[in-house]
Formats: structure tokens, C-alpha cells, sequence
């Protein structure tokens, strides 16, 4: 099969890290050769953050490159409009409405751009959008956002339920688990 | 059994498998986690030393008592950890000693974009580089072979894309060779001129063995497709080439990357049409083809700065480009910031309103140079901070000493701030020195350190105390300040800047991020008494906003810190 490929783009802190690991898990067990890329250091501390994950019968590259990304999932309206140049002609969007100012907003240098979602929804792409935190918040912990986005992008791709299940149990931690899999069913539902 | 591993979690893997038993390292982004993976297996030794000379040193020890050592650290490390490193080249070890380095492409996390081979070029040094986890593993076992057949340290060249990505590993057994008796040999371990100038003759010698194995090694990869284009490459580029160019091109892919090898390149050179060297940073590999004769394309297409990917080389070589949309309106940066609760914020915040020159150093606080905060002058590498600022007091004398301070972490001051804060007691400026002492070592992810009390392994262990250190350096005016309080710390700040004799004040407050500190409630903006006066936006918080001409705070990164409430003069923050 050819090399597919998603991006993971947020804000650091937000939990893109685990997302990145629970896709590949599931990619790994399909029996793919799997590449899962991401950054530490100082883009962690608040900044734009993106990880990579790639699959695919070989996978070369870790990293996704402008119009090749067939699956982004945005944990946050501005970084859906950042990344939107690596979506591929015909990918798809995955994004929660959660809206993070960045300090150049916060300080007044520069506005958030208004009805983020709309506009891309008006440039023909085909765009999920969902209140991850709320969700989130009703499974228990704001911070299990990124399973509640995992949850809707396991209705986008092509494999059994059970399979993420197993996922989630190799990359949660045993006293987050059940939390974390009720995050995971309100973002199914939510497709 | 495969498993999917990050490239520093499966070279941590060849250490343990390679039977590695001593570990010491300085932590550093792209390679932290070799060691801290190190360190979740029991059968090795693994530990965080003060800095990378002390590591290189620690493991060059471990190497001579005949055991298979380790250190690693970042790019900019191994140049704190250059003075052993080169005579290290000429003793070489006795137990199989193994060093990596991970450089920085692209700067996501780093002060410079040095690349590292030229040190291994330097210091005469083996160096091998890999271009997936799986290689990472194996190269590293591979290394110890190396280090042992060549009696040299090996280097493993790592990138951050190589480092930070995950794939797939095929895990083996932990074989531990026997450790190799000590001999006593001054000749080859006791580095006086005498004996040196022979061991330089063995460096040479050793170094020509080397590059007739480079010619013949399995870590040197040939693969033959279309011969219009050949490329010769390693590490990661080769995987952009690979996913760029597939059989459109045959490959050389280099993995012996000192000394490098020249017959098979040439032999590969004669069979391609046109030949492409694609490598990040310097032309070492470009360099050495055009040195020997071969004719080869390389930065006259590639440039020297920052990263390749796929994109680039299908662009360069292909002349194609991918279709691409873009949002229709300008996008705002959004770049990384102290987070909420951050302790460095309220110290940054009274530098800013005393409008002092700071000197900075490397670690998350170093984004106290960015807006609202803006109150840094100079970040250049690890200790820097104190050094230069008693340099740029002698420059400019007493006025300079009375506005000027170093800001420096306490993982930083451990590292190689202390031996400047030495020089301004002995060579007497009247600097002062500010230690933002947040318990840990933050920027990397929360290492220990020589002042934290805990060992790599989360284990009690001897504890720095700050204060007494300053004093025994010479400082005798040492104060404590808690910068949630800023109208105190501030005028600590004031009074030690206004003596005549040099201060160290530590500004003690642990990490926002640690597990064990306990949160205050968040704190809300009261929109009946705020004004929108936009005083608590001053201190950059990344969990206050104006909606609506008022101030809101978000709930789910507020930890009640309580600095917006310092700031806000009508009381509308509770």
C-alpha cells in the first residue's frame, strides 16, 4: 500500500504526543511499517506543535511535507488554519473548536482570525469538527481531549474498534485507562 | 518480537543488548532520551552528570576499567565535552566506549546548528550514523565492535528527526562481554608529551585501518536502480531521497561517516549519470568526493541551512512540486511561552520594569526574551550568562554594575555557571548573579541534578546546597526570593544591585509542571470590576485573554499562581 499520511498539529501541552503514539500503535498492529515523528524542547513550552505519523507497506521519511498530509487532526482552530498547506488535494480535517489566543493575540500585535472552520469548510475541504474539551470534561479530565479526537478519527479510518481499544490500553496508563476510553467512546459518538 | 521505538528509546536498546554497563550523561534536546531509557533497565549503571566533560570523562573511566561505557548528549555538548574527547582519540579504551551526539537541524531546540562531524574529523575519531530506530540499535552494537577492533571511542551521529522518530525494532537478548582486566600502561592512558607524540603515530595508523574497513563495511549501503541519478547520502536524508526519488535513482548510503571511505564512491560514482550529495548542514560528505576527484553535485542546490525533507528533493532534483492551499488570511505565530504558573515569570517581569541589561542563559527561561517580558539581552551557550556579564561590567565599569544582572537555571549554574560566578569573586566585579532555582531541569523535560536531591534513577542521593556553595565560592551576599512575590523580589533585585560587593539572589520556586507541587485553584477575572485596562496582560500568560474588553482567565491552564492578581490594581482577579 502506498505511504499514508496524518498530522497531529496543537498547542504544546495538549496532549498531541499521546495521540501520535495511540495512531501508530494502531498502524503497527495492522501489520504496517510505521513511522511516528515528534518534538521536544522548547516548542513543547505553548508553541505551535506537529507530530507525524506515517504508514504504509515502507515508510522513508518520518516527516509531512506541504499538500501531502491525507488526515490532520487540530487540536485548535488557529493550528487547523496554520497547517492547512500540508493537507493533500482531497484530505480530510479533523479538528476540535477549541480556541487558544497565541501571545501575539494576548498582546494585541495580531487578531485571531474569525469563523476559522467556516472559511476552510468553504474552500471545499472536508472538515469533522467537534468540542473535544467539553467532551472531554464530561469523560472526566479536560486533558483527555486528544483521546475524544482519536475516538472521531477512528470512525474516518478503516479499521475495527477493537483494535483501538488494544491501543489505547498499550499507550494509557492502567489508572487513566477507563477515563480515558469513555473520552475515546464521546468522540465516536460524536461521527 | 517488533516494537515501535523512538530512535533514542532503540539506541538506548543496542546499549543494553550491546551489554553497556556504565551510562553518564548530560541531558539535552535531541538526546535526552538515550540515557533516560538507559536508565529503565536495572542490568546497567546510568546517571546524569553535572555536564558533558564530566560525562565523557566518567565514561572514558568506566571504558579504561575494562567495562563497555556510554555518554551522550546534544550537539552543542560535545563541545563542552571536546577536551576529553580528542585525547581520548589518542589513548583510546579498553572496554568498547561508545559516545552519541544528536545535532539539531533546523534549530527546534537548540542555539546553534553546528554540525558534529567535523568534530569526529578533528579529534580523529570514529563516527557512524544512523537512519531509522532499527539502525540505531544496530549501528550502536555495531559501534562497540568498532570502538573495540580500533581501540577508539566511536561516535553515533543522531539528528532530531532520527531521535524524535519512532519505528519499528526487532528486540534481541543482552549479551554481556567480559569485563577486560586493567593493565597498567602510562604509555598509551598517560597523555604527557612524551608518551603522546607516539600514541599520535598510533592515531594515524589506527585511523588508515579504519578507512580500509570503511571501504568494506556492511554499514555502507549500495543499492542499484535507475543509474541516471545517483545519490550518496546518509542519516536521514537518505530516507528523503529514498521517499523523493525511489527507483528513479541508485543510492550510496554512507554509514561509516568517519573516516569515510573513497573507492566505493568512486566505483559508485563511475556507474551514475549525474551524482547528488544530499546532506543537512556542511559538505563534509561533498567535500571529501571533490577532494579525492569525483565529480558530484551537492549545496549549490542544497544550501547549508536548516533541514532537507522529501519536498526539497523532489523539487531540486525532479523540478516537482506538490499542489497546496493556504488559509486565506494571515495566520498569527504562535511561538512557545513560559507556561501558566511558570515561576520565571514574576522575576522576568520586575527585570522588565527595572530595565536592567541581562544576561541570559540556555534553558526554558531563556524565553524570558520573548514579548510582553522582553527583558534579555544575550543567550549564547551554557554558563554564559555570569561569565560574560563580569566581562561586560569590567568593560563598562561601576555604572554598568548597578544596572546590569545574569539570569542562569539551576541545572545551568551546576553545569558550567559556577566556575564564572568563581571569576567574578576572585577577579572581583561587583555583578549580580540571579539563580532561578526551580528544582529541576526543565527545558529537556524534567531531569534531576546536583541540586535536586534525586539521582537519574529517582533515588535520594547528595544535594548541592546553593547557598553554601555561593559563600565558599567567595560571595558573601547571598538572598533567597520567591518570585510569586514580586514586590519583594524586586526590591531584593533593587538593594543587591546598589552594593558595592558582588550577590547571587536564588529564585526559588519549583517548576509549575512538577508532579508534587500542589495547584491553587484558578483564579477568575471578575467582569463587573475589570475595566479592560490590560495591566495583567504585561506578564504574558498564556491563560489570560480579553473577549469582550475584559479579562478571561482559561480555566483549564490557570494553576492560581496568583501574579495577575499582583498586577491587577482594582482587584478584579480573585
Amino acid at each position: 500500500m502506498e505511504t499514508r499520511s496524518i498530522m497531529i498539529v496543537g498547542v504544546g501541552g495538549q496532549g498531541t504526543l499521546l495521540a501520535s503514539r495511540i495512531l501508530g500503535s494502531v498502524f503497527l498492529a495492522q501489520g504496517y511499517d510505521v513511522k511516528v515523528s515528534e518534538v521536544h524542547g522548547m516548542s513543547q513550552r505553548g508553541g505551535s506543535v506537529v507530530t507525524y505519523v506515517k504508514y504504509g507497506d515502507k515508510v522513508y521519511s518520518p516527516v509531512v511535507e506541504k499538500g501531502e498530509a491525507d488526515v490532520i487532526i487540530s487540536f485548535e482552530q488557529l493550528e487547523s488554519a496554520r497547517w492547512l498547506p500540508y493537507l493533500k488535494k482531497g484530505g480530510k480535517l479533523v479538528t476540535s473548536d477549541q480556541m487558544l489566543d497565541p501571545m501575539p493575540v494576548i498582546t494585541g500585535m495580531a487578531v485571531y482570525p474569525e469563523n476559522i472552520i467556516g472559511k476552510i469548510k468553504d474552500m471545499g475541504v472536508e472538515v469533522t469538527s467537534v468540542d473535544a474539551l467539553d467532551l472531554a470534561e464530561q469523560a472526566g479530565t479536560a486533558k483527555a481531549a486528544n483521546v475524544v479526537l482519536m475516538g472521531v478519527v477512528s470512525k474516518k479510518l478503516p479499521f475495527e474498534e477493537s483494535v483501538w481499544q488494544e491501543a489505547l490500553e498499550q499507550c494509557v496508563p492502567a489508572k487513566f485507562l477507563e477515563l480515558n476510553k469513555k473520552a475515546f467512546e464521546l468522540g465516536r459518538e460524536e461521527v | 518480537m517488533k516494537k515501535l521505538m523512538l530512535g533514542n528509546e532503540a539506541f538506548a536498546r543496542g546499549l543494553f543488548e550491546a551489554g553497556c554497563e556504565f551510562v553518564s550523561s548530560y541531558p539535552g534536546t535531541p538526546s535526552t532520551e538515550v540515557t533516560e531509557y538507559a536508565a529503565k533497565y536495572d542490568e546497567l549503571y546510568a546517571e546524569w552528570a553535572p555536564n558533558e566533560k564530566v560525562a565523557m570523562e566518567a565514561a572514558l573511566g568506566a571504558s579504561i576499567a575494562g567495562k563497555r561505557s556510554f555518554c551522550g548528549m546534544k550537539h552543542v555538548g560535545l563541545n563542552v565535552a571536546a577536551d576529553p574527547l580528542y585525547t581520548a582519540g589518542y589513548t583510546g579504551v579498553n572496554g568498547g566506549m561508545v559516545i552519541c551526539v544528536a545535532d539539531d537541524p533546523g534549530l527546534h531546540s537548540s542555539q546553534n546548528e553546528q554540525d558534529s562531524r567535523h568534530h569526529a574529523i578533528a579529534s580523529k575519531v570514529m563516527m557512524v550514523e544512523p537512519s531509522d530506530s532499527q539502525e540505531c540499535k544496530d549501528f550502536t552494537m555495531a559501534a562497540y565492535e568498532l570502538s573495540e577492533k580500533f581501540d577508539t571511542p566511536v561516535i553515533v551521529r543522531l539528528s532530531t528527526r532520527i531521535a524524535h522518530s519512532q519505528s519499528a525494532v526487532e528486540l534481541g537478548e543482552r549479551v554481556v562481554p567480559p569485563t577486560k582486566p586493567y593493565e597498567k600502561n602510562p604509555a598509551k592512558f598517560v597523555m604527557m608529551p612524551g608518551f603522546a607524540k607516539k600514541r599520535h603515530t598510533v592515531v594515524e595508523a589506527k585511523l588508515a585501518e579504519a578507512a580500509k574497513y570503511a571501504e568494506t563495511s556492511p554499514l555502507n549501503k549500495v543499492e542499484y536502480n535507475s543509474t541516471e541519478i545517483g545519490v550518496i547520502t546518509a542519516g536521514n536524508c537518505y530516507l528523503y531521497a529514498k521517499e523523493a526519488l525511489g527507483d528513479k535513482a541508485s543510492y550510496l548510503k554512507l554509514g561509516v561517516i568517519n573516516p569515510l571511505p573513497i573507492d566505493i564512491i568512486r566505483d559508485f560514482a563511475a556507474k551514475c549519470e549525474r551524482v547528488y550529495v544530499i546532506e543537512e548542514l556542511d559538505d563534509i560528505i561533498e567535500s571529501h568526493c571533490k577532494k579525492n576527484g569525483v565529480d558530484v553535485i551537492g549545496k549549490e542546490l542544497f544550501g547549508w541551512e536548516g533541514e532537507i525533507s522529501q519536498a526539497i528533493v523532489r523539487e531540486k532534483i525532479l523540478g516537482e512540486k506538490a499542489e497546496t492551499m493556504e488559509f486565506e488570511e494571515p495566520v498569527p505565530v504562535r511561538p512557545p511561552v513560559m507556561c501558566a504558573g511558570c515561576p520565571h515569570r514574576g522575576l522576568f517581569y520586575c527585570l522588565s520594569q527595572l530595565g536592567v541589561y541581562v544576561s541570559g542563559d540556555i534553558g526554558c527561561y531563556t524565553l524570558g526574551a520573548t514579548a510582553p517580558l522582553s527583558a534579555m539581552d544575550t543567550t549564547i551557550c551554557m554558563g554564559a550568562s555570569i561569565s560574560a556579564l563580569h566581562g561586560y561590567n569590567k568593560a563598562l565599569g561601576k555604572e554598568a554594575e548597578k544596572k546590569s544582572v545574569a539570569v542562569i537555571g539551576d541545572s545551568t549554574f551546576m553545569h558550567s555557571g559556577m566556575t564564572g560566578l568563581v571569576n567574578i569573586a576572585y577577579n572581583a566585579t561587583n555583578s549580580t548573579v540571579i539563580i532561578l532555582d526551580n528544582s529541576i531541569t526543565g527545558m529537556t523535560g524534567h531531569q534531576q541534578n546536583p541540586t535536586t536531591g534525586k539521582n537519574l534513577k529517582g533515588d535520594p542521593a547528595a544535594a548541592v546546597n546553593l547557598e553554601d556553595l555561593c559563600h565558599a565560592i567567595g560571595i558573601k551576599s547571598v538572598r533567597v526570593a520567591d518570585p510569586y512575590n514580586m514586590a519583594e523580589t524586586k526590591k531584593i533585585i533593587e538593594e543587591e544591585l546598589a552594593k558595592e560587593e558582588p550577590s547571587v539572589i536564588i529564585s526559588r520556586r519549583p517548576c509549575a509542571l512538577l508532579k508534587y507541587v500542589k495547584h491553587n485553584p484558578p483564579l477568575k477575572a471578575d467582569p463587573e470590576k475589570c475595566v479592560g485596562c490590560k495591566q495583567c496582560l504585561k506578564i504574558g500568560c498564556p491563560a489570560i485573554s480579553i473577549h469582550d474588553k475584559k479579562c478571561v482567565i482559561n480555566h483549564t491552564q490557570c494553576v492560581g499562581c496568583g501574579i495577575c492578581k499582583e498586577m491587577c490594581r482594582l482587584d478584579a482577579i480573585n
